[in-house]
């Protein structure tokens, strides 16, 4: 039994009110919010713990690494990675991406190689391959997406070649929902020799990932979308691959030893862990994965899917609105327009209601081009969220609706 | 609580959905774009000034109501101030949407001073007038108001 009053109950945000009104946290999808948990267990590192890690021979300095390195395998456990050495921890996903982009691609692309990345990555996946395509030589090729916001199909086959050096693809994409065919796509690459980078930004809220299992070279994810800290992520990457990659940025940790002839590098996965970490946060990480577990991720995607189930079976009926992302087998984000008001006339008429929703181009503005629109509304659903909410969005639409199209 | 009816009100309905001046203005010799990529406002101002005074003024594009308001507004207001008139309006504008007391005559451009409490709408509101100001400087690049 999947006891939504009971979650809620563990969210401390979820008690506030916005404009004199409940609050209706349906931005899920910028970042979700932190279960009291994730709170007491950054609370406690700096109450009880605290100490740089990795270094020191006090008390504090090991029970601040145990905690740390114990992060590390609930991470590797949870993207079912085969070692610890593996999980690389970053600021965000954004930073893993540009990791890899810099580390791998500046080491391994020459001119004329090619990077596939889809029409409906988040600018995250497609910014730091523009820059390796100006450093290198390298050439960016975009896989289009249809009308209902899924990859052309046989787009892929057609494009990946002999040239394809990396392809990077989004499990989930942000703006639309849409869930990618991934294992097929790394199938694809890897006959050609290439490597792929796995956004999973977007998925691991939402679907059980298994790194080991899809053989993708890369994943990476933010903690912040997943019930953890802001400011933390993590790059997963296979081990004969990382060994391979020179550092990413210098400091303390990296290093095994240093003179001014030469430094050598520390092993992994140290050797991209150049100074002191976000010690709080990848605690803090920890703490949200000990959390999704308790839930499960079955029953918050079973739950996530009827919530969308009943989201799209009211925008269906209402006048004027146009969905963007039709793909079946959406994960949990119902992005829209409606027909005569500006998308951020909606978020503020929604927010006066306590309604709270995105508003923009989603950092997606090859999607937004593709649908010919400035920007859309997007209602995005997290184990939390309840149908009542789903009724409150739909009754603040309503108000809109009176405003504008009267 | 800020009313939602004081930031959108029956002119700004209105404007919104018959802006005036909408469209090219061929004999323009002031031209300047305005855009803010969050939002996916845009907005193109084109302007005829002679002898320091604006003759006309039309602008293109989209955007939410209370940008595209703002610029149907504005370019009302504008045509036949002299160019040093069009920069008062600019700075009463300006302190009005801030929420800071003005002693410039807004006339019917007042209908937005609910945007002040709006925080996040200030920059809907301001942009059809920042794209003036480069216009009127002759500036080339694009405006932003985010």
């Amino acid at each position: 039994m999947f006891d939504v009053a009971a979650l809620r109950s563990q969210f401390p945000i979820l008690q506030r009110e916005v404009h004199g009104r409940p609050l209706v946290y349906l931005d899920n999808a910028a970042t979700s919010q932190k279960p009291r948990s994730v709170i007491e267990a950054e609370r406690h590192y700096y109450e009880a713990l605290n100490a740089n890690i990795h270094r020191g021979v006090h008390a504090l300095s090991q029970e601040a690494t145990d905690a740390f390195e114990a992060a590390r395998d609930k991470v590797r456990d949870f993207l079912k990675a085969r070692r610890r050495e593996e999980i690389i921890f970053t600021r965000g996903a954004t930073e893993a991406i540009n990791l890899v982009a810099h580390s791998w691609g500046r080491s391994q692309l020459k001119p004329g190689d090619e990077i596939l990345v889809s029409e409906m990555e988040h600018h995250a996946n497609i910014v730091p391959w523009q820059l390796l395509c100006e450093a290198t030589g390298a050439v960016l090729k975009v896989i289009p997406i249809d009308e209902r916001g899924a990859l052309v199909p046989g787009a892929v086959e057609s494009m990946i070649n002999a040239r394809t050096r990396l392809v990077g693809i989004t499990q989930v994409s942000n703006a639309l929902g849409t869930v990618n065919p991934v294992a097929g796509i790394i199938r694809l690459a890897h006959a050609v020799g290439a490597v792929v980078l796995v956004d999973g930004a977007q998925a691991v809220p939402h679907l059980a990932v298994d790194v080991t299992a899809l053989d993708c070279d890369f994943y990476v994810f933010s903690g912040h979308k997943l019930y953890g800290p802001t400011g933390i992520g993590v790059l997963y990457g296979k081990q004969a691959l990382l060994e391979k990659m020179p550092p990413y940025q210098g400091g303390g940790d990296m290093i095994s030893q240093v003179t001014f002839k030469k430094t050598t590098y520390n092993d992994l996965p140290y050797k991209f862990e150049a100074g002191t970490p976000h010690i709080a946060g990848v605690v803090g990480l920890g703490a949200a994965i000990d959390f999704v577990h308790s839930v499960g991720l079955e029953a918050i995607a079973a739950h996530e899917d009827r919530l969308l189930a009943y989201a799209t079976q009211l925008a269906e009926g209402f006048e004027g609105l146009k969905i963007i992302g039709t793909v079946p087998g959406k994960a949990s984000i119902l992005s829209f327009v409606l027909k005569g008001v500006h998308p951020h006339d909606i978020g503020t008429i929604l927010d006066n209601e306590g309604v709270a929703i995105r508003t923009g181009h989603h950092c997606a503005m090859p999607v937004m081009d593709h649908f010919v629109v400035p920007a859309t509304a997007r209602a995005s659903f997290a184990l939390y969220n309840t149908t009542a909410e789903v009724d409150a969005l739909f009754g603040a639409l309503r108000r809109v609706e009176e405003l504008f199209l009267k | 609580m800020s009313d939602l009816r004081d930031l959108y009100q029956e002119v700004i309905f209105d404007h919104n959905r018959h802006p005036r001046n909408f469209g090219p203005l061929p004999d323009a010799n002031r031209h300047s774009d305005g855009f803010n990529p969050l939002c996916g406002d845009r907005l193109t101002l084109n302007l005829r000034v002679k002898d320091g005074v604006i003759e006309d003024a039309r602008f293109e594009g989209s955007g939410c109501a209370i940008s595209t308001a703002s610029a149907s507004l504005m370019t009302e207001a504008l045509k036949g101030k002299t160019e040093a008139e069009a920069a008062t309006l600019f700075d009463g504008f300006h302190h009005m949407v801030m929420g800071e007391p003005t002693t410039v005559d807004l006339g019917k451009l007042a209908v937005l001073a609910g945007v002040s409490e709006f925080p996040a709408r200030v920059k809907c509101a301001s942009l059809a007038w920042h794209t003036l100001n480069a216009a009127l400087k002759n500036e080339a690049n694009p405006v932003s108001t985010e």
